[in-house]
Order: C-alpha cells, then structure tokens, then sequence
C-alpha cells in the first residue's frame, strides 16, 4: 500500500520531466538545430527571467496562495530602478533599491492577504492594476532610457560567465538556494505546513500570516531581480515590460506538478515546467509554426499536462 | 414501512455496525438514540442511501432495496432533513422549495415565478407558516427554514422523514411550532425518525425508541413503557471493567485558574481549577461549548471577558503560538481538519510543534528530527510503516497518537485533549488513556473534552459538565454516574437533589 503510493508520486514528479524529454525529442526530430550549443543557451536565457518569478510563485502557490501582479511589479521595480540609474544615482544602490522595493510590493500583498483575509486573486488582481498604473503615471508612459554603462547592470543581462550567459548563472544560483530553502529549513517546511493545513498549522503554534507575507515579498524580490534582468538586456525599462509574465510564471509552476491548492509541489518541478514552456516558445519558432499559431499549441500542451495531472490524482 | 436487519458496515477494518436492527412502522415517530459514534449517523446513511451496508436486509413496504444513491432513497419516499440546512440564503423561498424542479413553461426554462410562489404560500400556510413566498430564504429564522425543508421533503411525496438533531439551533418557541408541525403530518400517515440527545424531547414527541451502542443494537422500547434512566442505562451502561488503567498520580499544586471566562454566543461564567497530575474532564453534549472553551484557552479564539491565571501568575493567551512556549499543548477535536497535515509524513507531522527542538537558525537538523521521530514513536507505540508514511495513510487511532506526539515534544505542563479517542478502535483507546494516566503521574495538567461517559468515568478525578455554554456541575470522582452527568448535560438541575 505504502509503496504504491511512493511509486504514484515518483511517477508524478517525474511526469513533467519526461514531457520535457518528449517535446525536445519532437523538435528535434523536425529539427536538430535545435540541440546546437547556442540555441540551447539562447533557450536558457530566454527562460530565466520567467523561472525567477514561477520559482517565486512556487513558494506562493505551495502556501495556497496566487499572485497575479508579479507582472506589474516587475514593471514597476525596473522602471524606478532605470529612473534612478538614468538620474545619476549609483547603478549597484539603485538596484539594491529596486530589489527592496519588489519586496515592498510583494510584502504588501501579503499583507493584504493575511491581515486583511482577502482572497489572493481578488487582493493581487487589485495590486496588479495598482502597481501598472503607478509605473504609467512614473514613467508618463514611455521607456526610460540612457542607463549609463555600469559593468555590473550591463553584465547581468548581456554578460558571460564561464560561456553561461550571466542570466542562466543567476537562474541556477537562485533554484539552488530556493531548493535548498523549500528542503532544509523550517521556513521551507512551514510553507508546506501552511498550504497542506492552515488551521492545523495555526493550531500547531505556527504564525500562518507572516509565512504569508514573507512568500509574497520573496516573489516580489524575484520579480525585481528578474526585471533588473530584463532591463539590462534591453538596456531601458519599458512601462508595459511583464505583461501577462503572471500567466507564465503560473503555467511553469502547474506544470511542474504543484498543487494550486497548495500543500503539495515541488521547485524542481516548476524549473522543469518553465522548460517545457521556453523550449516550446523556442522550437515551435524553428519548426516554423506561425507566430499566431503558436500560442493555440502552448495552450493546449498546458491544459493536457494538467488534464493528465488531474487523472493521476483523481 | 422500513425493516432493517442485520446491518452491518465497516470502514477501513473498523466495523461501526454490527448487525444491527430497525423497524419503522407507518406513521409513527421513533427516536433513535445512542452515544457519539455509537452508530446512529451511520444506519441513517444507510437507509438513505449515502453508504451501502456490508450486509443484512432492507425492506421498505415489504420490498427488499439496494439503494446506491441518495436519489434511489428519495425516490422510495425517505427524505433526510441535515443538522446542517439546504436552504440557499440568498434565493426565495420559493425558489428553494422548487429547488431542482422548478415549475417551467413548457421545456422553455423559463420560470413560472408567480404560479410557483402561490404554490409555495399555500403549501406553507398548511403547515402553519405565513410567509411572503418571495422574501429570500435568508429572512426566515432557523426555525421556519426547517419548516420549508420539511415541505421540500414532503412535495418530493416522502413518507419518510429522517430528522438529525432538529432542535440543536431552534428556540423553545420554534420547537413547540415545529413538534405540531410533525404530529400534524404524523396524522396525515408520514413517518419520523427522530436523532436528538434530548431526552426530554423525545419523551414528549415520539412514539417509540431504539437504542444503539457501539454500533450494536440494544433496544427498542414504548416510550410509554420505557423510563428517563432505563433509557440513559442503555445509552452508556456498560461494564467498565480493565478498559480504564489504573493512575498513580499525586495531584499538585493549582496550575490553572481561570474565572469568568466568556465568549459572546459560545459560553459564559467559566470558571475552575485544574492541578499538577490532575485529569479534569469537561462533558457536555456537542454544542455545549466544551470545544471552545479549550480553543480560547489555547489561544485559537478570542475571549470577550474573564482571566486566566497559568502557574499563579495573570496571562493573556491570545495565539496557539503563545500558548505553546507557556508549554500548553492542544489536541484538537477533528484529527484530519485540526491536527494534521495528512499529506505530510508522520516525521513531519511530529515537527511541526517542534521545531525549536530540531533546528537551529532555520536549519532543519535531519538527525534531530529523525531522533524526536524515533522517540515518539517508541514512546507512543505508533505503528507505522517508517517515518516517511503519509499521515493520511495511517489508522484513526496511529493518527491521534502522532497528534498527541506533536505535543509530548514540547514537555506540555498543561495537555488539552478535545476528544482524545473519538474514532479510534477499542484496543487503541485504553493505550491512550495509558498515555494520559502516564503524562498525570508526570504531573502534566491535563484538561480532557469527552462526549463518552464511561471515558469520563474511568478517566477523570473531576468533571466539569456543561449545557448551552454554562457549567451546570462540578462532580468529583465519587459523585460521578453516568445518570447524574447525562441528566447535568441535558439541563436538568434538580435530579441531583432527589439523589441524595
């Protein structure tokens, strides 16, 4: 009996990666350009902004949460943190200012969630178009431009390290201390608490709201680092830059097995999820897929992943 | 009407029936009695089709049925009316009475409102009710929504009305309009069976009693033959023997005080002692307030009045956290909602009380917590498979033994057990009344809720017995009978004096 159920739940962790293989041997197939050394480091880099923020929303999601203005503060912190850098202030300060400022916005979701019992999609849909329109009005809706050509904003989008693009390098630092968190500590360990039983977590002398509000801020972080990212790599901050990154992050975060009830999920599944969804991007362009076309197989391949997921648990 | 024999059911190897008998016959109101997890719910799932049985017989109008769904009852004519009402707050009273089979032109969909609320007006003046058809469902006090579910039922042509604790939210004004509503319908041939600890209730309205315990069948009686205190006998009598180990605990100093404890709509006037070593049990039917007594003194619920005083000295406990470093500990009531995390492991249900214990700035220490793991399961006999097993996987009795692990690990001074062997098979009952008698003689405080009287009996130096959110006795050990508490939960008050 036990070991039917350990062998279901191997079988589910490893489920996406094995859809991950499946799609890569498919492109392949079509074609094998997509396996040279740069188009897979063009695929990693093209994924490392969108698992940032699903890592993040891992953490999230695992509490039974969601947040929907991960996009908007991502926005948000890289229009603030370009406006200073463009207005003289020391490039490393004004990022470190961005990051605590993604940390604000998330924390304040948070807090919102926790103290104020809103439900999550409500109390982030709202914060959403709150923090767009604050980058709206910030940047009078244009682009910020004229950064300056500080070594370190300009590497963290545009550099190497060791032949990795330095955006891969980060995205693997990342997983490796949030993987290690989510295993090894009892914040990690609390976070599952919260989301598998919050009232029996409650009851157990956990303090529920401040995991809440630590889960947000930490996405908010993640946002902001990944939108320092972005910056970098476009060399200004755009008003509009993460639209919709919300439904990506979610996406990877689905389809790397975690539970949106919470409670149940790991962060390795989400890297994998994030994958699947930049190497789709990435082959469905080799392969020729039209651009307008792409979207309906991205779509479908989500809603069969979870389709799937769904009969396993049932 | 209905004839049941031989019922027998089991869940996860746990029979909760053990052939068990009923019969109902046409147009009379039989009470089914019988302790919490005595059978009662079970029997009526069965007859209304939400559980099929293991084995035995159902007859309804001399019929044999297998009914599998809750729909097959219905339409026999069984109607069950829950503790817990179907009415849709924010719809209209007609539109909840023609809830699933509303009155349509023709296929269209589209509503006869006006034909439906003139039904519904007339349907309800007949039982007694005057109402604008209308008014959403909300506005209708608890009393006249069971009266509408009763209509539901009865415009569905029951002929069976099963009725689970009906009274537990109505005032004695909505119960007198509610008993006439039932003998009205009783002369009009539809029969009744009627759930409810109230004893007095089911002596002024019902016809004829069967009694469950354990899961087995006792009696049936003629209420008119049948007595106050044979009926409680039946209820709980029965042989307490070695099923209670025996405790050598020296009771101690006072270490908790709390007087006046009040909480608006739940309980008031709160006040007692409990000591080193002592066992202090609070009995009560449900709904009494026992639970939320023991949850605001965890800190899980706001008190609106009184103090507690916690080794002589005056604290607030206003979080679960706050009670735990003053070392009390809490296990809850409903095991799979409040204590566990189900899809955690044992191992990880254990720590999460704990983890002051098994980590250090943050940092779980695997050995650590393998080694509380190992104590714990060691010191409880908790029958896993290993540390890594799902909590949900495990029997109702390992379960609560992993909840009451969580909180032997923070050397609890004070121990509140809500229910410590609801669900849990015989043999794994008397191994945690071992464990309690073993955490007294430590001179571990315990504060025990029991809806089982011999628990209460066997287990307790002191009962407190509550009713409707009051104290309505305070029994040492010598004064206790089974009778006398019964008697105290149910809200009688001079019994004791007649005693004597």
């Amino acid at each position: 009996m036990q070991l039917k159920t350990n062998n279901q739940s191997m079988l589910q962790k490893i489920a996406p990666f094995i859809g991950l293989i499946l799609i890569i041997v498919i492109i392949t197939a079509l074609n094998p350009g997509f396996l040279s050394v740069s188009n897979l480091m063009n695929v990693l880099r093209q994924v490392s902004i969108n698992a940032l923020i699903a890592f993040g929303m891992t953490f999230v999601i695992l509490t039974g949460g969601i947040d929907l203005s991960v996009g908007a503060t991502l926005a948000l912190t890289g229009a603030v943190t370009a406006g200073m850098m463009a207005s003289g202030i020391d490039p490393i300060f004004a990022m470190l200012l961005g990051l605590l400022l993604g940390a604000v916005l998330g924390a304040i979701n948070g807090f919102i969630i926790a103290k104020g019992k809103v439900a999550p999609f409500i109390a982030t849909l709202a914060t959403m178009t709150i923090y767009r329109g604050l980058t709206l009005v910030y940047t009078d809706g244009r682009p910020i431009s004229g950064l300056g050509d500080s070594l370190t904003f300009q590497m963290l989008g545009k550099g190497y390290f060791l032949g990795i693009p330095v955006p891969v390098v980060t995205m693997i630092i990342s997983f490796g201390v949030l993987y290690f968190i989510l295993k090894k500590t009892t914040f990690g360990r609390r976070v599952y608490a919260v989301g598998g039983n919050e009232e029996a977590s409650i009851l157990s002398g956990i303090n529920a709201d401040r995991i809440k509000i630590y889960v947000y801020s930490l996405l908010g972080l993640l946002a902001a680092l990944a939108s320092l990212i972005l910056t970098s790599r476009l060399n200004s901050a755009q008003p509009t830059a993460g639209e919709m990154f919300e439904l990506d992050a979610i996406a990877a975060v689905v389809l790397g097995g975690t539970s949106l009830t919470g409670g149940r999920g790991w962060i390795v599944g989400t890297l994998i999820g994030a994958l699947i969804i930049g190497v789709l991007n990435n082959g469905l362009n080799l392969i020729g897929v039209p651009s307008f076309f792409q979207q309906v197989v991205k779509g479908a391949v989500i809603l069969l992943a979870v389709l799937l997921d769904r009969k396993k648990t049932a | 009407m209905i004839n049941m024999t031989d019922i027998s059911k089991s869940f996860s190897g746990n029979k909760v029936l053990k052939n068990v008998h009923f019969t109902l016959e046409k147009g009379e109101i039989h009470a089914l009695m019988g302790e919490n997890g005595a059978g009662k719910s079970t029997l009526m799932k069965i007859m209304s089709g939400i559980y099929t049985r293991d084995s035995g017989t159902v007859e309804v109008k001399g019929e044999q049925v297998n009914f599998t769904s809750p729909k097959q009852a219905e339409e026999a004519g069984i109607a069950v009316i829950h503790q817990e009402l179907n009415i849709l707050p924010h719809l209209s009273i007609a539109d909840n009475l023609f809830l699933g089979r509303e009155e349509t032109i023709g296929r269209t969909g589209i509503l006869k409102t006006k034909q439906m609320e003139k039904k519904t007006r007339q349907i309800l003046g007949d039982l007694g009710l005057d109402i604008n058809p209308s008014d959403p469902a909300s506005t209708l006090s608890v009393g006249k929504q069971q009266i509408v579910e009763i209509a539901k039922a009865l415009s569905v042509d029951a002929e069976v009305i099963i009725m689970d604790e009906p009274t537990a939210a109505l005032t004695d004004r909505e119960i007198d309009s509610l008993f006439k509503t039932i003998r009205e319908l009783q002369k009009r041939g539809v029969s009744f069976i009627y759930i409810s600890h109230r004893m007095e209730e089911i002596f002024s309205l019902c016809d004829r009693i069967t009694i469950l315990r354990d899961g087995e069948f006792v009696g049936e009686r003629k209420i008119s033959e049948t007595s106050f205190d044979e009926i409680v006998q039946m209820m709980v009598g029965r042989e307490l023997g070695e099923r209670f180990p025996e405790r050598n605990s020296e009771i101690g100093e006072v270490k908790l005080s709390v007087k006046g404890l009040k909480r608006k709509d739940c309980f008031e006037d709160i006040s007692f002692e409990l000591r080193r070593g002592e066992v202090l049990s609070i009995a009560g039917l449900m709904g009494a307030g026992r639970t939320e007594v023991a949850q605001s003194l965890f800190g899980y619920k706001k008190l609106d009045g009184g103090t507690i005083e916690f080794d002589g000295k005056q604290v607030k406990i206003d979080t679960p956290r706050k009670a735990k470093e003053m070392g009390i500990g809490y296990v809850t009531e409903d095991r799979k909602s409040e204590g566990l995390v189900v899809d955690f492991s044992v191992e990880e249900n254990v720590s999460m009380t704990n983890f002051a214990a098994i980590s250090k700035n943050g940092l779980i220490s695997k050995d650590k917590e393998r080694k509380l793991y190992d104590t714990m399961v060691k010191r409880l006999g908790i029958r896993t498979s290993g540390p890594d097993q799902a909590a949900k996987s495990l029997s109702g009795g390992n379960q609560q033994k992993v909840v009451i692990a969580k909180w032997l690990g923070i050397e609890p001074k004070l121990l509140i057990l809500d229910e410590p062997t609801r669900g849990v098979d015989v043999g794994a009952k008397k191994e945690i009344y071992s464990i309690i008698n073993e955490l007294a003689e430590r001179g571990v405080a315990i504060l025990m809720i029991s809806s089982e009287l011999p628990e209460v009996i066997g287990m307790a130096d002191r009962v407190l017995v509550m009713h409707e959110g009051k104290i309505t006795a305070d029994l040492p050990k010598q004064e206790m009978t089974q009778e006398r508490i019964m008697h105290f939960a149910t809200g009688g008050g001079k019994l004791a004096v007649e005693d004597q």
